[in-house]
């Protein structure tokens, strides 16, 4: 008769202890699913970046999603129309949170050399970004340093409180003195803003 | 019949009808009043044998008067022979017969004409806006329309606004100087170092 116990010994070797917001974290930026938003040129870019040669999938970022409800960071990949504009906000809005997004080129992030009556001077006009990447277009290893730096900014998002505001201050009333707010990151990608859910 | 031979043909045949013909490195240009378009159009495709409309463009002659010049080139894949036509229309008519039905692909190149420059098409089947939004205010490709575009606000379609120009357009000047001095430049001075 084995004797039974609360605890099982084949993975006593296995546990870790680590904080709510890391495991989170660390679940949510391995594995970002990219919502495609080619709209030009660097689209090109960005599906080499896809490709077998930069391999994305490197990241956990292989999965294009079509359907802006499986998505996790929106890649604005080119040129933006103001006849798109607002088909690419609702887009952005038909994806759940926590959600993210890569202004990826020139375009995308300022309207580039398109000084025009046609397109809009930069997406963050309508969405948030939180990573820009320069070039026109960029190299694959610039979307991807792009990525590595949305990697590292969600590491230090306060991920439970963000996705479980009342729980959170049920369990502990004091919570926003006890975390530290998301570390702004700067370096060769444009340090971006902190993610707001409610621009308009 | 050769393709010079049909050139010369046209001119006998229309007669009065061509207000004036320009020679330009073997391409002939014809200037026809805007109420013979029809009848040149059909002559040209059913008797002379011009069966593809290559392009339709605009031009806005901003200032003179008449202020647009709409431009028909076509050609004769039978006899690979190239023609221009072109008709001066005033800001106030502002409209051309529609050659759709003679040339269907005249369709969307009337629509383009009309949703950049303004100048509607009689008789046209479907004369909306093809690039920009229906309700867009403005026609882009006027000279009275700054580069840098107009603010507009359709609601739940599209909205526009001006674009920064910096001090922009920037733009290059032929001339034989290198490449360096070349570069283009912001017309006002004192934003160039």
């Amino acid at each position: 008769m084995p004797q039974t116990t609360a605890y099982d010994s084949k993975i006593e070797g296995n546990v870790i202890f680590t904080q709510l917001d890391a495991a989170m974290n660390w679940m949510r930026k391995n594995s970002l699913w990219p919502m495609p938003m080619g709209l030009a040129c660097c689209a090109i870019e960005l599906m080499a970046t896809a490709a077998s040669r930069f391999d994305i999938a490197r990241f956990g970022s292989e999965v294009m999603r079509f359907s802006p409800r499986q998505c996790d960071v929106m890649i604005v990949a080119g040129t933006v129309t103001y006849k798109m504009a607002l088909a690419v906000k609702r887009i952005w809005e038909q994806m759940p949170e926590p959600k993210w997004c890569i202004a990826m080129g020139a375009c995308a992030s300022t309207g580039g050399m398109y000084r025009s009556y046609a397109v809009l001077q930069g997406i963050d006009q309508l969405i948030p970004v939180d990573v820009y990447v320069s070039g026109c277009p960029p190299r694959p290893e610039a979307l991807l340093e792009g990525l590595i730096r949305l990697q590292k900014k969600i590491e230090g998002e306060q991920a439970f409180l963000n996705q479980k505001p009342k729980l959170a201050h049920e369990l502990i009333p004091d919570i926003e003195k006890r975390t530290h707010p998301t570390p702004s990151i700067r370096g060769g990608v444009r340090g971006a803003a902190p993610s707001t859910s409610s621009v308009a | 019949m050769t393709g010079q031979e049909l050139l010369e043909s046209i001119s006998r045949l229309l007669g009065a009808k061509i207000q004036s013909r320009i020679e330009f490195r073997h391409e002939t240009t014809f200037s026809i009043q805007p109420e013979d378009l029809r009848e040149v159009a059909k002559f040209c495709r059913d008797e002379l044998s011009f069966d593809y409309l290559i392009d339709i463009s605009s031009v806005d002659n901003f200032g003179d008067e008449p202020r647009f010049e709409v431009v028909y080139e076509l050609y004769s894949m039978t006899l690979a022979v190239h023609l221009r036509l072109k008709l001066a229309v005033s800001e106030e008519v502002c409209a051309v017969d529609t050659v759709s039905d003679i040339w269907p692909t005249a369709d969307w190149h009337e629509r383009e004409i009309y949703d950049m420059m303004g100048i509607r098409f009689n008789n046209h089947p479907d004369l909306r806006r093809i690039l920009m939004w229906d309700g867009y205010p403005f026609f882009p490709l006027r000279k009275d329309f700054p580069l840098e575009g107009l603010p507009s606000e359709m609601p739940d379609v599209a909205f526009t606004s001006a674009a920064p120009m910096e001090g922009g357009p920037f733009v290059t000047q032929p001339s034989t100087a290198t490449a360096k001095d070349r570069e283009p430049r912001a017309k006002r001075p004192d934003l160039n170092q």
